[in-house]
């Protein structure tokens, strides 16, 4: 994986091993094309990927004619049947659009028309006592709210690395802590730099998501810039869900979602996020301000959540541009796909955008049809709503390595921090051993473990601690 | 899931630190069938990670180092006949099957499965407030520990911790991190409190700092830089607003306790809204039949021998418990005793009148410097006690005579005690 490129030409280059980039890696991965799937960073998902509101949306307010509405409402029919197959962890709680305002009450029918209009058809209105009946821990002074039933939690780190070592066990070259710096047409192929050495690829396929206007350059093209827009979040407390059954959302504005309280797969509650626009695409600071004004809302939306302890809080860039949809470009004559400005519902849309890029190289005469042989994946759960390792005593007899908990407030046992070594995309740092057990992610945030998890986390892949640590190279 | 063996046991002990383990000690001295289990891959609690001298002269008439002491109350409790097991946790309360006894699913490298107790003793502990429960904005660079992280860090070996820390607060556990921090060739850069005074003994500050470590008082840590690792903090002076950058590697978020208590809230328990931790009256049970609580769940962070006093306190109402089978739960009559800020908290949290305590003392925990200030006790308006203390000061225990519980009325509602405001410094 470290080593320099063969001389060997693929089909296929997706550039950035975000969760739109592995979706388009592993479903070209299953054909007969050569695919390899090139990122920047030492991880897939560790980009803007990472830090999502991990909301399964339905669609049911995009606008209605673009091609994020489109590509949303296809995503969620698609990530739905592939988490129950890949083991990755959805849970379906549905959403209430909460409305405190007579101005936002009075949308609330509009926006069930919207629905309609994008195919969702499964929007009700629901009166303030049947909401408080629904939501009992709901600050007071909602006036109603409209019901999206279908609206679900979903693992925003397990999808992406579901694609990708879907795609890996398939064949795809995964390059990961390889950065594209420039790219040059030779005759009929691609010529991508890398500091591996030349890539050379047919097709280059642009899902490099904060970098995609760098990488759209490199290409030639210039035809958007791309303004992080930065959401931080605020994590609370597993003991804080009981508090909230669905996803409450705001009634939207045009900027962006707006503030949501949502549970999380593996059992928290989320609040947030932001909206700030930056000119800074590595600036995931959080802010003082953008804490106190999260949970000025936290305390309108669910007042009893400021009572229970914060566990985490993060700030994730949203690859914004120009325009709100996303910057779709199929140049079948120049051989390059852009997937670009695309934000938070990409982790949604992700299944679909490979489907229309397979399509649409069918059109330019490529064989896009599966292999036989093809193979799936199955993903370590990390969800609350499913059986985790240490409650499994069948899993526990048979290795006792999955009874053996090493991270308490997250139940993550020596197994599993064993396994994500060693699985076909191992954990390179303690931030992706993070994403792929939850190890470190609770409440205490390392108080207990973080020396056992460290020294395991050595001994499975031959570093020493201080390197760990970021205090060695 | 597969549910493995099935137990039924007299007590069960979650917590195998010095108050489990002492209570665990008593318990099974009088034959009482006893497990205690731990989380950790060893018994013994926090005072395996602290290895300094002041443990166990009264209950070892020896001074030992901490991971001694946790070695001797091991070996005690085992010797008495408790059966002790590590690396197995409580991941639950579950059905007691009809038995009438309290049941909780664990799980350990030898399988899953249920022990149900008659009496069940939760001596789970505290932890320090990690950095983000505190919601210091900036980066997530690795580098931000707490004192706990530090101390294990600091034994897997040379090259571990950095080579410039920021310590951030001021009490007993601030100075321990900052001798942590040295022994391990980390320069400690300066000690942040937003208290306007350091909260130690000035012996302590002194050996721990060598006088060379500047503490910044009514100061907060405002911003964490850093990518990979941390590259700096920014803090604040409360007073004037004026912020500074200080240049390190580390950050250490120290003392700021919290119970581990989610088994509590986990099992419906009330919880103090002073403490966070199980509600107990004078003989530590909480409000669910047959269940105890003690040590630094109740009153975070005591030490290592009030803790194991705590512990052999409970055993003693824990084998009331048994000895009498079903019978009302005394706890139901308690009367609350509850504190009034400047006051934090109280424990325990409920007496009935004539009660007892460990010691013969509340707990008492302040928000406040003051010097001899006035505090009383009183129900409905009616003085049970009034008295001057030595001094208060924040982050440290106060200890309240407990000789007016003869005088609660048991249907006068909450007592109330309370700090006389002019008395604050």
């Amino acid at each position: 994986m470290t080593g320099a490129l063969g001389p060997d030409a693929v089909d296929v280059a997706v550039v950035g091993g975000g969760v739109v980039g592995a979706a388009v890696a592993r479903r070209l991965g299953r054909t007969r094309l050569r695919v390899a799937l090139v990122e920047a960073g030492p991880d897939i998902g560790a980009g803007t990927s990472k830090a999502n509101t991990a909301i399964l949306h339905t669609g049911f307010d995009a606008k209605p004619g673009t091609a994020e509405a489109r590509l949303v409402a296809r995503g969620h029919v698609l990530l739905s049947a592939y988490a129950a197959q890949a083991g990755i962890p959805v849970e379906r709680t549905g959403a209430l659009l909460v409305a405190w305002t007579e101005e936002q009450h009075a949308a609330l029918p509009g926006l069930a028309e919207r629905a309609a209009a994008n195919g969702y058809d499964r929007c009700g209105l629901v009166d303030a006592d049947d909401l408080y009946r629904r939501e009992p821990q709901l600050g007071p002074g909602a006036l109603g709210a409209l019901s999206v039933p279908d609206e679900s939690l979903v693992c925003p780190w397990t999808t992406p690395l579901a694609y990708a070592t879907e795609a890996v066990a398939n064949g795809v070259t995964l390059l990961r802590s390889c950065p594209v710096s420039g790219a040059e047409r030779a005759g009929d192929e691609w010529r991508l730099a890398t500091p591996r050495g030349l890539l050379r690829s047919r097709w280059v396929v642009n899902a490099a998501g904060l970098r995609a206007d760098d990488v759209e350059r490199c290409l030639g093209h210039d035809g958007f810039t791309v303004t992080p827009r930065r959401g931080q979040l605020i994590v609370f407390d597993k003991l804080a869900r009981p508090l909230v059954r669905h996803i409450l959302l705001p009634v939207p504005t045009g900027r962006s979602k707006g503030v949501l309280v949502s549970p999380t797969v593996f059992g928290n509650v989320l609040l947030g996020p932001t909206a700030e626009d930056l000119d800074d695409k590595g600036e995931t600071a959080s802010t003082a301000d953008g804490i106190a004004g999260l949970l000025e809302h936290g305390r309108r939306i669910v007042p009893a959540l400021l009572d229970e302890e914060v566990t985490a809080v993060y700030a994730g860039l949203r690859a914004a541009t120009e325009q709100p949809d996303y910057r779709l470009e199929f140049r079948s004559d120049e051989r390059t796909v852009c997937l670009g400005g695309i934000r938070s519902t990409g982790l949604t849309s992700s299944l679909a955008l490979a489907e229309w890029v397979a399509a649409e190289l069918t059109a330019a005469g490529d064989d896009v049809g599966e292999r036989p042989d093809a193979v799936g994946v199955r993903m370590p759960n990390l969800g609350d709503a499913a059986p985790r390792p240490y409650l499994d005593g069948a899993r526990v007899a048979g290795d006792p390595e999955y009874g053996r908990i090493v991270c308490h407030c997250e139940r993550v046992t020596a197994g599993e921090i064993r396994d994500a070594c060693s699985s076909p995309i191992p954990a390179v740092d303690l931030d992706g051993l993070r994403r792929r057990t939850r190890a470190l992610m609770g409440r205490c945030q390392g108080f207990y473990c973080s020396a056992e998890v460290v020294a395991q986390f050595a001994r499975h892949t031959g570093r020493t601690p201080p390197q760990i640590l970021g205090l060695a190279s | 899931m597969t549910v493995g063996t099935v137990e039924d046991v007299d007590a069960l002990v979650v917590g195998g630190g010095p108050a489990g383990l002492a209570a665990a000690t008593a318990l099974a001295r009088t034959g009482a069938r006893t497990v205690v289990v731990d989380r950790e891959p060893d018994l013994g609690g926090v005072p395996r990670h602290t290895d300094h001298l002041g443990y166990g002269l009264r209950e070892f008439r020896r001074v030992l180092r901490g991971p001694a002491y946790a070695r001797a109350w091991v070996a005690r409790a085992g010797h008495a006949g408790a059966d002790l097991r590590a690396a197995t946790t409580v991941t639950g309360w579950v059905d007691d099957g009809g038995t009438g006894r309290r049941a909780l699913a664990v799980t350990s490298p030898r399988g899953t499965g249920v022990i149900r107790a008659h009496a069940v003793l939760l001596a789970t502990g505290t932890r320090e407030r990690p950095r983000t429960a505190r919601l210091v904005p900036g980066t997530r660079p690795a580098g931000v520990l707490t004192t706990g992280a530090l101390q294990q860090l600091a034994r897997l070996g040379r090259g571990t911790v950095g080579r410039r820390a920021v310590v951030v607060g001021a009490e007993h556990v601030s100075f321990s991190a900052v001798l942590t921090l040295r022994h391990a060739g980390c320069e400690v850069t300066a000690m942040v409190t937003r208290e306007r005074r350091h909260q130690s003994y000035a012996a302590l500050r002194l050996a721990a700092t060598r006088g060379r470590v500047p503490v910044l008082t009514g100061t907060v840590v405002t911003t964490i830089a850093g990518r990979a690792r941390v590259e700096a903090v920014e803090v604040a002076d409360l007073a004037s607003g004026a912020t500074r950058r200080l240049e390190c590697d580390t950050v250490v978020f120290t003392g700021d306790w919290f119970p581990d208590h989610e088994l509590a809230r986990r099992g419906g328990l009330a919880i103090d809204a002073g403490t966070h931790a199980p509600a107990v009256d004078a003989g530590y049970r909480t409000s669910t039949p047959g269940v105890f609580a003690a040590g630094n769940l109740l009153h975070g962070a005591e030490t290592a021998g009030v803790c194991a006093r705590d512990g052999e306190w409970v055993a003693a109402a824990m084998l009331d418990w048994l000895a009498a089978g079903a019978r009302p739960w005394p706890a139901a009559d308690a009367v609350p005793v509850e504190c009034v800020a400047p006051l934090r908290w109280v424990s325990p949290n409920a007496a009935v009148p004539g009660a007892h305590l460990p010691h013969g003392r509340f707990i008492l925990r302040s928000g406040a410097f003051a010097r001899w200030p006035r505090i009383t006790v009183d129900q409905a308006g009616r003085t049970l006690w009034s008295g001057r203390l030595r001094r208060t000061v924040p982050t440290m225990p106060v200890r309240l005579r407990a000789n007016w519980l003869d005088r609660i009325d048991p249907q006068g509602g909450a007592v109330r005690v309370s700090v006389e405001t002019s008395s604050l410094t």
